[in-house]
């Protein structure tokens, strides 16, 4: 996995997963949102639309990295799932848990509302 | 002192013509670092996928399905140990693809593994693997000592 995370002009942290988030590299994703946190940032992208697969490792990492979002009184949004990847929201009833947006433009308009 | 380098991939193909495609069979053998299992997830799937009837949601399903078995048996089954190696048996033959994974832990018992499905369960951030395997492939099963789980995925 690699990722690219930039600050759009609306205040949104957004990251985007290029490859696969799955056990090998998911503690990067958690390190760079607790950075960011520590930052001072309060709003959270994270953008599937160039990703592969997530694994059960990829989906507790973001379950932890909401509840942490949560607990500091920021927001988060995931956007860009494709058919497959919502699959694997839906089967953990995950899709109940996360707000999710079709695509990042969409994610950041919510949470710039 | 410098860390030993990771134990090279061992993998063996197997190819025999039949009458509905060639049946492929891999033998891989693979280090017990999590920083493989990409890998090895691209080498059965360009193995082992090569039939019609294996739609995109069915690779999908089977790559997830493997590198979540191959993450339990890395870091739950070896506990990521150098010293051992997880056995991945493929077979890919007729209507459907049988993918075997054993490690060299001392096994666990699946019934014991409850997902957090519940909405006051889903700030949990582990006990989904097993779950999502058994809803991806069509067919899980153990070996008694629950040190080698096999997924088969068939024709629908």
């Amino acid at each position: 996995m690699a990722f690219t995370a930039t600050k759009d002009d609306s205040g949104v942290y957004l990251i985007r997963i290029e490859g696969q988030l799955i056990v090998g590299n998911r503690q990067e994703l958690k390190a760079a949102v607790a950075t960011a946190l520590e930052q001072g940032e309060r709003k959270f992208c994270i953008d599937f639309s160039r990703t592969g697969y997530i694994d059960s490792s990829g989906l507790g990492a973001l379950v932890s990295i909401s509840k942490k979002v949560r607990e500091q009184g920021a927001e988060l949004r995931l956007s860009g799932l494709n058919e497959d990847l919502r699959s694997l929201f839906e089967l953990t009833k995950l899709d109940t848990l996360f707000a999710l947006s079709d695509t990042a433009e969409h994610a950041i308009e919510g949470l710039s509302e | 002192m410098t860390a030993p380098l990771p134990a090279a991939l061992q993998l063996c193909v197997r190819r025999r013509p039949g009458p509905l495609g060639a049946s492929v069979q891999v033998s891989l053998r693979v280090p017990s670092d999590v920083g493989c299992i990409e890998e090895v997830v691209d080498l059965l799937l360009r193995h082992c996928t090569h039939r019609a009837w294996l739609c995109r949601r069915m690779r999908f399903n089977l790559r997830v399905a493997l590198a979540e078995a191959l993450a339990n048996a890395i870091v739950a089954g070896n506990r990521e140990d150098r010293s051992k190696s997880v056995l991945v048996e493929a077979d890919l033959s007729g209507d459907q693809v049988r993918v075997e994974i054993t490690d060299e832990g001392i096994g666990f018992d699946p019934a014991g593994i409850t997902a957090p499905l519940l909405p006051d369960e889903l700030d949990r951030p582990n006990g989904r693997g097993l779950y999502l395997i058994q809803q991806l492939v069509d067919d899980v099963t153990f070996n008694d000592r629950g040190n080698s789980i096999c997924l088969t995925l068939r024709r629908p």
